[in-house]
């Protein structure tokens, strides 16, 4: 077994133990899932000391890394197949760290402890597993474990409308599940394995499109393969309009769950464009470039809009990732070098600018016990240290220099002005939006008069912190010096661009 | 010498971390931190400034960078860019800043917030010093949001203040509204010339890659930054409400600095503005000088009017960016920036009196008002005598800073008037020289207000004192820079910058677009120039001295009546007043038309987008209920049909067993007489 699949199955190894563990024992519980959490985190970071910078993935095993490859039911060809490259690396770095700070979040979850950790490591193996898949029904198996774990993280631990809203977050998602679903028996039965000559799920044979048979290439079916499997990776972006599940499920889950989701499984929908529908499709992927360019236009800019109306905080950091996952599509789009490479390095840092605002809308609620902006006023006043760390993180996300945001949005700017001159000006229209609604955010939840019912408000409290100072200072630190994570990314990237006609 | 300049650059970048980390803990709350580092900063960029005066070529230029970003295709440096220009502001951003920190160890004394204010000045600093020696309009990009975000935490540093906390937000997307325009540049930049070296766009556009429409558009795009950071028409509004700041604030970043960036900005992309593009600057600029003093008349708030002032004075620099006047712009920056800050740190004199004096009567009040000041000469006289110099200064009377640049720059644009053929120029020097008499009005209006004629309120007279020297010291100096042979040496001819090291060492950019086009763009004759500067001089002499006359026989001989006076003027005085209705035209238009549109966004989103989810739902659910029902009742009615049917038949066919022995044997008799029969037939 490799390190690979240790980094991902660790957590899991965690959840066991907890089941055999009394639920009496709160503390032993929290411990193992700790261990358990950071031990995946240990093994990733470790994996980032190993990396070899030049190498491309994409879609050649040999330019993999960590590859584990292993026959897993050979009757229908069926391989365990896990590597690593540029496009998935820094996804599956940034879920196991994110895996690690949710454990330290959900300390005081209030009830069914036990329960509440187990399924939590299992959600953790299976976004691993998303993000190391090179087989193609593997892949699917964690993409349908995650979703299981997560109905009832929500549907258990949530707020009042928590039924509604796993529900809705079950349906939504499981119906782009069966389009991948159909895409990937499709692809299964019409794709050729170059050394067998037999059906494959190998997603790197799937690449190579001289391994297509005749119906698989004809126009009319690329088409509406790719469109189906757009769907499913849309609704997971998400993509207006597939996106009212979002601020639903965010409204109602707990906080580190939200976490999760905003940080980690959003991503999980343009990555499955990049790992999989761009180098299967590459044609149709530039077919409809023009659309998915509008589309991201139309999510900055929507996301934005919506966010500045919203009156419950986490509603509003929920539409903000609406938006800036718009500043991902408009990237991809593009198929340009600072276009893909901002997509990435801003789904990168999205992650853990998102995951900080979530946190601290956390840390807001377990002490007010409400998220209402306009409830708020002058917090500045009696949680200085918070106000301050806030303060980081929203700025962070209106994409002030010297942090992440800035150079990921300045990028996708860079790479989409030379393909979509109007589209690019337009959608530039949001930084005005963005600065507006944070900067109104921030005044009206910590400026102005103190209110008095919060004058002995305790400010942020040690473990919080520890949550949220680690991402500030990879922010800061990503953004004065991206290069750890560009130089990782741009060899890959440059070359999935070379893929399209 | 760039070893020298990142020390002078990431000294006050350090402070800004220890302070902001573990301030509150330091001796003093870590005051010596901050005011160290600019100081050290300050004492280097003098070093530096000596080297270049030794060197004392027009032609100086230091460059170094480091790779940052390399995708391949783009790849972004680093660096720094030492020109004569860059080490000059350099200079003057930290001593006006050097100063600035002195003050405030006596202005902000005792402040619950103490630490924080000068860990933001450090921040504040590292990002001003960066925007003007960054050798790439990235980079300046970069430093010019960080200067923002420092001058939106510094205009709400009183943020339990609704106004204060508002300015602050009002300021930064005003400002990101110009930022638009400024990215929008720098996109075409990119994407034409492909780097953002200012070298590099240099070459480039004098190859013509980038040329005609587009480079105008590019021009007039990154202008629109400036318009923004430079307060100038129509974004200025941000800046007077920028005066809810402390006022050290105000001094270093609302007047000396960064509104002064964007002015910067257009020297460092001179060479790119095409004629075009230029004539949009000039009269962004010329209109906001004139448009601007015009309201600083009827201010009362004596903040508000130095800010006005401020805006105007943006304008004056802006315009000689534009009519091609690129020294005097350049000079009256740098003059504008240690009087005017003068200006600020004497009016925040006068106000911490005032504030010191109020809070000891008890009197509630407004400690900017000018209505509640008037006699301070005597109580304050360092205050007074230093702010008459600044006042002489920025009203551009000779022997005084203000008047070797302003006079410069409306002989410049004098000069473009009488070089072009279109009369319709001549617009530009009228601006600029009905806004001289005016400036020099309202400083003097402001000066007799405050600092002559009676009290106007005699108990808070009582107890207004001059503030400690840690305060006057650094007006003082402030006086003294603005002085007109600090800047004329080694002439000490008081008529003109000529001859001077300053005008020595900055020449104008050739243009690169003139390069490309093979012959100029604007083309000024000397002899014009000669005789503009002249007429110029005298013109702008006479109309101060006059702007001064009036402001006397209004306020301190007050031989016009002033009441009846805005009486009879009353709809122009109330447009003055109320600042041209401009921020009640934005509230009604632009900010409460978005508010509206984000509403209705929500509501679609709500009501249409999430409808149609939860609207299918519904559709699934009834249409699975209309299944369960057939279901229930049709296919599964069906299946108990014939179940029924089968049970039925089985309880009648039940009752044939009875159990009795008797009946069975009847049957089987029956049966066998029956078969017997069949068989027989």
């Amino acid at each position: 077994m490799g390190l690979i699949s240790l980094a991902t199955f660790f957590p899991v190894l965690g959840a066991l133990i907890i089941l055999f563990i009394p639920k009496e024992k709160l503390s032993t519980i929290k411990i193992i899932a700790l261990v358990f959490s950071l031990g995946s985190l240990v093994v990733t970071t470790f994996l980032w000391t190993q990396y070899q910078y030049g190498m491309i993935g994409i879609n050649d095993e040999s330019q993999f890394q960590f590859v584990e490859h292993l026959a897993w039911i050979p009757a229908f060809h069926i391989e365990y197949f896990v590597g690593v490259d540029g496009l998935s690396f820094p996804m599956v770095w940034l879920t196991s760290l994110l895996g690690f700070i949710a454990v330290v979040a959900s300390w005081n979850i209030p009830k069914a402890q036990k329960g509440y950790f187990a399924l939590f490591l299992l959600l953790d193996t299976a976004m691993i597993g998303v993000f190391v898949s090179l087989d193609f029904f593997l892949f699917y198996v964690f993409w349908e474990v995650m979703l299981l774990p997560m109905y009832f993280l929500i549907g258990i631990w949530g707020g009042p409308r928590r039924e509604y809203a796993a529900i809705k977050f079950f349906l939504y998602t499981l119906l782009g599940s069966v389009l991948m679903l159909l895409v990937m028996l499709a692809l299964y039965f019409n794709v050729q394995d170059p050394v067998t000559g037999g059906h494959t799920f190998n997603m790197l044979h799937m690449m190579q499109q001289s391994n297509h048979n005749s119906w698989l290439s004809r126009f009319d079916v690329r088409f509406w393969l790719y469109l189906a499997l757009f769907i499913g990776f849309a609704i997971k972006v998400p993509i207006f309009p597939f996106h009212t599940w979002l601020p639903d499920a965010h409204v109602e889950a707990p906080t580190a769950i939200s976490v999760i989701l905003a940080g980690i499984l959003l991503k999980m929908g343009t990555y499955g464009i990049l790992r999989i529908s761009y180098p299967i499709f590459p044609d149709i992927a530039k077919y409809t470039s023009y659309a998915l360019a509008v589309l991201g236009v139309i999510n900055i800019l929507y996301g934005a809009f919506v966010a500045m109306a919203q009156s419950d905080l986490k509603k509003l950091v929920a539409y903000s990732s609406v938006s800036h996952m718009g500043f991902v599509l408009l990237g991809m789009s593009v198929f340009t070098s600072a276009g893909i490479n901002g997509a990435v390095f801003q789904m990168f840092s999205h992650g853990i600018i998102t995951a900080m605002l979530f946190l601290i809308v956390g840390v807001i609620y377990d002490r007010a016990h409400h998220r209402e902006i306009n409830g708020f006023g002058g917090l500045a006043v009696s949680m200085p240290v918070y106000a301050g760390v806030a303060s980081l993180a929203f700025f962070a996300a209106l994409g002030l220099p010297g942090m992440t945001g800035f150079i990921a949005e300045a990028l996708v700017f860079i790479g989409a002005f030379s393909v979509y001159r109007v589209l690019t000006i337009i959608a530039a229209f949001g930084i005005i939006v963005t600065a507006s609604y944070v900067l109104w955010t921030v005044q009206r939840v910590f400026l102005g008069k103190l209110n008095p019912k919060y004058e002995s408000i305790g400010d942020i409290n040690g473990r919080e912190l520890f949550t949220l100072v680690p991402l500030g200072l990879l922010t800061i630190f990503f953004g004065i010096y991206p290069l750890p994570i560009l130089n990782m990314i741009k060899v890959s990237l440059n070359y999935l661009i070379t893929l399209i006609p | 010498m760039i070893k020298l300049a990142l020390f002078i650059w990431l000294l006050p970048l350090a402070a800004f971390v220890i302070n902001i980390l573990i301030g509150k803990r330091l001796p003093r709350k870590g005051d010596w931190l901050s005011v160290g580092a600019i100081g050290i900063s300050f004492i280097l960029s003098l070093i530096m400034l000596y080297r270049v005066l030794v060197d004392y070529d027009p032609n100086f230029l230091v460059q170094g960078s480091v790779p940052w970003i390399d995708l391949g295709v783009l790849k972004l440096n680093m660096g720094l860019y030492l020109d004569n220009l860059a080490v000059i502001i350099v200079t003057a951003v930290s001593t006006v800043s050097f100063l600035v920190h002195v003050y405030s160890i006596g202005y902000m004394e005792g402040d619950p917030l103490y630490n924080r204010f000068f860990a933001y000045l450090s921040l504040f600093s590292f990002s001003m010093l960066g925007l003007v020696m960054w050798d790439n309009l990235f980079g300046i990009y970069m430093m010019w949001e960080l200067v923002g975000i420092c001058s939106y935490l510094l205009i709400g540093f009183y943020f339990t203040k609704d106004s204060a906390a508002n300015a602050g937000k009002k300021a930064f997307i005003v400002n990101r509204v110009g930022d638009f325009g400024f990215l929008i540049g720098l996109l075409i930049v990119i994407s034409t010339v492909g780097s953002f070296n200012l070298t590099t766009i240099h070459q480039a556009v004098g190859q013509g890659v980038l040329h005609g429409g587009l480079l105008t558009a590019a021009g007039i795009l990154l202008f629109a930054g400036a318009v923004g950071k430079s307060a100038q028409f129509p974004l200025h509004v941000w800046l007077p409400d920028a005066m809810e700041g402390p006022t050290p604030v105000s001094a270093l970043i609302h007047a000396a600095t960064m509104v002064a960036a964007g002015v910067y900005l257009m020297a460092r992309l001179n060479f790119m503005l095409t004629f075009d593009a230029m004539l949009v600057v000039a009269y962004v600029g010329g209109f906001t000088s004139l448009f601007a003093a015009t309201i600083a008349i009827t201010q009362n708030d004596i903040k508000r009017v130095l800010a006005y002032s401020t805006i105007s004075q943006l304008g004056y620099m802006i315009m000689a960016m534009g009519v091609g006047a690129y020294v005097a712009g350049f000079f009256h920056l740098v003059t504008h920036a240690m009087f005017k800050a003068g200006l600020f740190l004497g009016s925040g004199s006068v106000i911490h009196a005032m504030h010191h004096s109020m809070e000891k009567t008890g009197i509630h009040g407004d400690p900017n008002d000018m209505r509640q000041m008037g006699g301070f000469r005597k109580k304050m006289p360092y205050t007074h005598i230093t702010f008459v110099i600044f006042s002489l200064a920025l009203s551009g009377i000779p022997f005084f800073s203000g008047f070797l640049s302003k006079d410069a720059i409306l002989g410049g644009t004098l000069a473009f008037a009488m070089s072009q053929s279109n009369p319709i120029h001549y617009l530009l020097p009228t601006f600029g020289f009905v806004a001289a008499i005016i400036t020099a009005f309202y400083m003097f209006r402001l000066i007799i207000n405050t600092f002559y004629g009676k009290p106007k309120n005699e108990s808070l007279f009582k107890h207004i004192h001059e503030s400690p020297k840690v305060m006057t010291i650094p007006l003082m100096a402030l006086a003294f820079l603005s002085l007109y042979f600090i800047y004329t040496i080694p002439s000490i001819s008081p008529a003109g910058p000529e001859g001077g090291w300053f005008t020595h060492l900055i020449e104008r950019p050739i243009s690169a677009v003139a390069t490309q086009l093979g012959h100029p763009v604007l083309f000024i004759p000397e002899h014009t120039e000669h005789a503009a500067h002249v007429n110029g001089m005298l013109i702008s002499i006479i109309f101060a001295l006059t702007g001064i006359l009036l402001a006397y026989l209004f306020y301190y001989w007050k031989k016009i009546d002033v009441e009846k006076f805005t009486q009879r003027i009353k709809p122009l005085y109330a447009l003055s007043f109320n600042k041209y209705y401009m921020d009640e035209l934005y509230q009604a238009t632009v900010v409460s038309g978005l508010l509206l549109w984000n509403q209705m966004l929500a509501w679609f989103d709500l009501h249409v987008i999430d409808g149609i989810v939860n609207g299918s739902a519904w559709v699934v659910r009834n249409f699975s209920f209309m299944d369960g029902w057939i279901d229930k009742y049709i296919v599964d009615g069906l299946v108990n049909l014939v179940a029924n049917m089968t049970l039925a038949f089985g309880k009648s066919v039940r009752k044939i067993e009875t159990g009795q022995i008797q009946n069975y044997i009847l049957g089987a008799v029956l049966g066998a007489f029956f078969i017997i029969i069949l068989t027989m037939i």
